[in-house]
């Protein structure tokens, strides 16, 4: 499977979103916004359109429109002036919308858009690669410079902000490094699945891990094996590797929830 | 006493709504450990996010003249799914206090370290937070909030659904750490009989401050629950 240039290319982008949509997903799951990646994932789904238009490098646009669609969904919250969930409403709805009028302005309604909306890890270039893996990389460390503050923010944002923490600033940057988790991401799981890797490897890791640092950790772990054996099963079974991923993520939280279970059927603590 | 917060003339109303607090004009010291009572709905709440930069007033002025704020709110709990330890929530509570990037420095560990042994729950650190019991938790968020060193601590109802006994045990203790860390403490409480006992001065707030003394000085008819809630 690894002789073949393509699959060595799906495993390398693999292995950063595997690694990178858990992490980045960590801190929107504790505060409540797990939807905010949908959203955004159809935001950089006018990003695509954006870039046929333009005749753009497609990676580009989605990012770009994306980080503009993130920092607007969390304008709107941070200001109160429009409650969460229909701040997500308006972004999630505009950015379909306009994708559909723009790809249909650009003439290329007849592209094959199953692959921006399940994903295409199998097409990935050597150039997506090397994309994906920088501006992975730079995300990646930016989570772990940033980690505490974050963390101070998720725990009690108004505590933080009473104590003098930059709390617009740090929400703008999770907003934003969602935003490109999902550009990057686009490829290996696709717009309409992206939320998916983003949020379920948490909710796995939140039943079975012992700290906070342990349940991003293992998150990531469960993000990672995750794509991986996607990817493999995908190969072998002739499957779409964006919906064997999801669905590999999907029993990982089921796993979790009957490892968690025998303390509450023995009556030991609830979680 | 130097001046801790001032609050001359204070008007405040959410959006167009009627006003919640008017014409509010409250003076604090610098070490001084004040309750907040009243009634629900009377304001005192508010009171304490203005003084707290999280609401601003309609009209007035608020003066703070501290700048390390600790700040313990109502019912606190975190909304987090995640297993959350005590040492990683008092930890969270040192990050302002500390450099942002990158890993805590060992003067930030031992500020946590020390912050866990003040409210007594050092055999519980590494232990989760929703395995304590609900007074243990409050002394976590307490913990957390003196992590970062704060000059003025705020609590909005810290004892809400504990114990009186819980309730004594966290007003003694802030009593005690705010005599030895020379704290200036607001404790919002809607019942104030847990902590009159072990505050100087008792504000109460229906709107207007209605009350601003020692509690022994307190009419009689005020200690009546019937009339806190009219």
């Amino acid at each position: 499977m690894l002789d073949l240039e393509f699959m060595r290319h799906a495993f390398g982008a693999g292995i950063v979103v595997g690694l990178l949509a858990p992490a980045v997903g960590f801190f929107l799951v504790q505060r409540r916004l797990s939807l905010i990646g949908d959203g955004i994932g159809h935001v950089a789904f006018a990003g695509v359109a954006v870039g046929y238009l333009l005749d753009l490098p497609l990676v580009l646009t989605a990012l770009v429109v994306s980080v503009v669609g993130a920092l607007s969904i969390e304008g709107l919250r941070a200001r109160r002036r429009t409650a969460g969930d229909q701040a997500l409403a308006l972004v999630f709805y505009t950015g379909i919308a306009a994708g559909v009028v723009l790809i249909s302005a650009a003439g290329a309604l007849n592209v094959n858009l199953f692959q921006f909306l399940f994903g295409s890890i199998l097409t990935v270039t050597r150039t997506d690669l090397i994309v994906i893996a920088a501006l992975g990389a730079a995300a990646l460390a930016l989570v772990a410079l940033l980690y505490r503050p974050l963390v101070a923010v998720v725990v009690d944002e108004e505590g933080a902000r009473v104590a003098g923490l930059p709390v617009p600033a740090l929400n703008a940057l999770t907003a934003a490094l969602a935003a490109v988790t999902i550009a990057l991401s686009m490829r290996v799981v696709g717009i309409l699945l992206i939320a998916a890797l983003m949020v379920l490897p948490v909710i796995a890791a939140s039943r079975i891990a012992w700290s906070m640092r342990s349940a991003i950790l293992i998150a990531m772990a469960i993000g990672l094996g995750s794509v991986l054996t996607g990817i493999t099963v995908a190969y072998y079974a002739n499957l779409p590797p964006g919906g064997t991923t999801v669905l590999v993520a999907a029993a990982a939280v089921v796993l979790a929830e009957l490892a968690s279970a025998p303390a509450h059927l023995l009556g030991g603590r609830p979680r | 006493m130097p001046l801790a917060v001032r609050l001359d003339h204070v008007s405040f109303a959410y959006g167009h709504g009627p006003p919640v607090l008017r014409d509010v004009d409250l003076t604090v010291d610098r070490g001084e450990f004040v309750a907040i009572a009243g009634p629900n709905g009377g304001g005192k709440t508010t009171l304490l996010r203005l003084v707290l930069g999280l609401e601003q007033a309609t009209s007035g002025h608020v003066h703070v003249a501290l700048g390390r704020r600790g700040y313990l709110a109502q019912r606190a709990q975190t909304p987090i799914d995640a297993p959350l330890t005590v040492r990683e929530l008092v930890g969270a509570g040192r990050v302002a206090r500390s450099r942002l990037l990158g890993p805590p420095a060992r003067a930030d560990r031992q500020a946590v370290r020390e912050a866990i042994e003040r409210v007594g729950l050092n055999a519980q650190a590494d232990r989760r937070l929703t395995t304590l019991s609900g007074g243990q938790q409050q002394r976590a968020f307490i913990a957390k909030a003196l992590a970062g060193e704060p000059e003025l601590l705020a609590l909005d109802e810290p004892t809400t659904g504990v114990d009186v006994e819980a309730q004594e045990a966290v007003a003694g203790l802030l009593q005690r750490l705010g005599g030895e860390l020379g704290m200036t403490v607001l404790y919002v409480s809607h019942e104030f009989g847990a902590v009159e006992h072990f505050v100087e001065r008792l504000v109460l707030v229906r709107e207007r401050i209605v009350f601003d003394g020692p509690p022994s000085d307190l009419p009689g008819v005020w200690h009546d629950p019937s009339h806190a809630h009219a």
